[in-house]
């Protein structure tokens, strides 16, 4: 049962990189437009190179 | 701005006297316009790229970036960039757009309730599943040691995030405890709070049942509904405050020296005021110079321009259509005409926040019942076991969280979120929370004619009886003029493929019509009286050549896109559907009897509007009045519920619970089904959970309820609902 000393902080860890990675994309406004962002992936304007 | 100043630490000790060189560049160079647009039709991935390729090429944008979800577009651009030039941009290619002030969009852009709430529900969230992965380890036969030490993780876990993720709900509760009332968040708040407490006890007393997983979860599951509840309204919210944005209160005053842009409120009786073509009037007042013709119909419902000339009186919301006007401010401010009508409409409303949503309803019996039930369990089990506080309590929490309302709090919010998106999306504005629930038990429907089954807008009706000759003569005349009839004639002309005449000098005399010289003959066009020719009773400009008989161009207003299936469907849902105008009895008739409206009323002032709503409302109806105008506001706002367009008038829009942003009616009949089948969803949701509890409540009563039980019974129910709730989409 010692690996529950390893993998109790291991699974909290990656756990917390996830809620991490949640307040970032929180804090950079990427959830003031769900319906567009979904949406604009079938846009084909810049396909073939990034937008200037 | 001048702490902000201090508190920033100087480069240089100079820096600190003289503002430095880059700052005042910052002031000097014209800053880049950050404007917002309104585009109430958008719907689909091809709207995105055209708007923003329209708008991106054209000189001096910088940036556009269309936002879906709201429905509007941010422009960054060069001073010099107007809005009312992107307007056109878009409307070149078919889409409507309006122009938003930027102050009161700024104000709600970044939604920091909205992201609060996010980060609480991220936060309990990732606690939950850490300690549900710990509670399964326990459900499936950790013992002694080993089960202590997965309580005590689980606690570390969950006491914090208790305390940081589900704050709303206890100062919530404690707002209203303080006010000896009950409301749903006080059994959340009591479940949630014991379930935590009573663990930690039990953790400590190395008991086999810790309910760390449940109160994460009833957390978890009830801030994903208050959240839905907070985004339909923080949408609701942020576009009703477009509308108010796209009416600039500001009025042209005459000084001495010339003239001056002035905030409504600056402006005191006695003034003179400027009125150009076009405009809207700001304030009550009497005409002091100028000649023209003014739009009454959004204060009267008067389909045709009546004439203004020195000494009329004119009152504000109407419209000024062809010369420039000057007048003198009779009354401003609270005593105009505009805010007579605003009272009205406040006292109206006051009337109308009586009503009681099914949620409220459902919370009123809830909440005492819960909370009666866990005392009862309690003091049963306390008189069962013989004095044991610790089974006892053990049980009143198991019920407390068996019965706390996580499909409750989902019920409601996850129908409307999911009814109001299909109709955002249809081009109706949900501005009330229980607007949706009294549309859905409308039954009779009250119409105004003028500005909402009709654009307000003229169309010829009579072009073919012309000779081709006159026709161009009036078509070059008609261009010459921003008369609304004129405008009408110009534009039918154009499309039936008429060049206009070579008429000579075009002149306009506001107030009266066009004139000039063709073929050496005077040619003129406009009111009948003018031309000499006697009115009739249909609205019309006659053409007068030369010494020859006048000829009538008569005109109909032009029915609102979708106004015939909104009227047949109401009508094949079985309401009864009136139409109340302060229009003439010709007009109203024949648009009656076009649109298959037995019931009309014509010639009614505001008061009998209202009136007639009322009576409907004593006869136990429940009226749904669409209106557009000032004459519309109190009934508006004495109905169950209304509807007004968006080119309605701030007031008219203030008085209603739903705003139609573009200019379809169609929508309409499927917004009284969409309400009703919300409303269903809803009773049906209330149903479910009843029935989750009515199973889990007796076995929590006689002690039978595990953490598992309750975990299972909470996340079920939970999923149905919301389930269920999206069959509205």
């Amino acid at each position: 049962m010692q690996i529950i000393a390893y993998l109790i902080p291991i699974s909290l860890f990656l756990g917390g990189l996830g809620l991490g990675a949640f307040f970032w994309a929180l804090r950079s406004h990427q959830f003031e437009d769900p319906e567009g962002d979904a949406r604009r992936i079938l846009n084909e304007d810049w396909d073939d190179h990034p937008k200037p | 701005m001048g702490a902000e100043m201090q508190m920033r630490p100087a480069a240089c000790p100079a820096c600190a006297v003289a503002p430095s060189a880059e700052a005042l560049a910052d002031a000097e160079a014209p800053k880049d316009a950050r404007l917002f647009l309104s585009l109430p039709t958008i719907h689909c991935a091809a709207c995105i790229s055209a708007v923003e390729r329209a708008l991106n090429g054209t000189e001096g944008v910088r940036n556009a970036r269309v936002n879906l979800t709201l429905k509007r577009v941010a422009i960054e651009a060069a001073p010099a960039v107007t809005a009312d030039r992107l307007v056109g941009v878009l409307e070149a290619i078919g889409y409507e757009a309006h122009e938003l002030d930027p102050g009161v969009i700024a104000a709600t852009a970044t939604d920091k309730a909205g992201r609060d709430i996010l980060m609480r529900i991220a936060v309990s969230g990732f606690a939950m599943m850490n300690v549900m992965l710990l509670s399964v380890a326990v459900w499936s036969g950790a013992a002694d040691a080993t089960r202590d030490l997965f309580h005590w993780v689980s606690a570390m876990i969950a006491l914090p995030t208790i305390v940081f993720a589900a704050q709303p709900f206890f100062r919530n509760a404690f707002a209203v405890l303080r006010h000896g009332r009950l409301n749903m968040d006080v059994p959340i708040s009591l479940a949630i709070a014991l379930a935590a407490g009573m663990s930690l006890y039990e953790t400590a007393q190395h008991g086999p049942h810790a309910y760390f997983d449940a109160a994460l979860s009833l957390t978890f599951f009830l801030l994903a509904g208050r959240y839905l509840d907070h985004r339909t309204r923080a949408v609701a919210r942020s576009a009703a405050e477009e509308l108010a944005a796209l009416e600039v209160p500001r009025a042209q005053r005459r000084t001495a020296t010339g003239e001056e842009t002035v905030p409504i409120a600056g402006i005191a009786v006695g003034d003179v005021v400027l009125v150009r073509p076009g405009a809207r009037v700001p304030v009550d007042g009497i005409v002091a110079e100028g000649q023209s013709e003014i739009d009454r119909s959004l204060l009267t419902g008067e389909s045709l321009p009546a004439f203004a000339g020195p000494g009329m009186a004119l009152s504000a919301g109407e419209v000024n259509l062809t010369g420039p006007l000057a007048m003198t401010v009779t009354a401003a401010g609270q005593d105009s005409s505009l805010h007579r009508m605003a009272d009205l409409v406040a006292i109206a409303e006051s009337s109308k926040n009586r009503y009681t949503s099914l949620a409220d309803r459902a919370a009123r019996i809830y909440a005492p019942g819960v909370h009666l039930l866990a005392l009862a369990a309690f003091l049963a089990w306390l008189w069962i076991s013989g004095g044991d506080i610790r089974l006892a309590l053990n049980i009143a929490v198991a019920v407390l969280i068996i019965t706390c309302p996580c499909a409750l709090g989902l019920a409601v919010p996850a129908v409307t979120t999911a009814a109001s998106g299909r109709l955002f999306r249809r081009g109706l504005l949900i501005k009330d929370g229980t607007a949706l629930e009294r549309l859905a038990e409308v039954d009779a429907v009250v119409f105004d004619k003028t500005g909402t089954l009709t654009l307000g807008a003229p169309e010829p009706t009579n072009l073919g009886d012309h000779p081709r000759r006159d026709l161009e003569i009036a078509l070059a005349l008609a261009e010459g003029s921003a008369h609304p009839l004129a405008r009408a004639l110009a534009e039918a002309g154009r499309k039936a493929g008429l060049h206009p005449a070579r008429v000579a000098d075009i002149r306009e005399v506001p107030g009266y019509g066009i004139e000039g010289a063709f073929g050496g003959e005077r040619v003129r066009f406009g009111r009948a009286a003018w031309v000499g020719a006697r009115s009739g009773a249909e609205t019309a400009s006659w053409l007068q050549v030369g010494a020859r008989a006048p000829v009538a161009f008569t005109f109909a207003d032009r029915l609102r896109p979708g106004a015939e299936e909104a009227v047949a469907g109401l009508l094949a849902l079985g309401l009864s559907v009136r139409l109340v105008s302060g229009d003439a009895p010709g007009p109203v008739a024949d648009l009656a009897a076009r649109l298959g409206i037995a019931d009309w009323q014509a010639e009614a002032l505001p008061e009998d509007k209202a009136a007639t709503v009322q009576a409907l409302s004593r006869e136990g109806r429940r009226v749904l009045m669409v209106g557009d105008g000032l004459n519309d506001t109190a009934a508006l706002a004495a109905a169950h519920v209304s509807i007004s367009p968006a080119s309605a008038l701030d007031a008219a829009r203030v008085a209603s619970d739903i705003v139609l942003l573009g200019k379809d009616l169609s929508a309409l009949s499927g917004a009284v089904t969409t309400a009703r089948k919300a409303t269903r969803r809803i009773r049906e949701n209330f149903a479910i959970s009843a029935l989750y509890n009515l199973i889990a409540v007796p076995i929590a009563l006689v002690g039978l309820a595990t953490p598992l039980a309750a975990a299972l019974a909470m996340s079920a129910s939970s999923i149905t609902v919301s389930l269920n709730a999206l069959r509205v989409r």
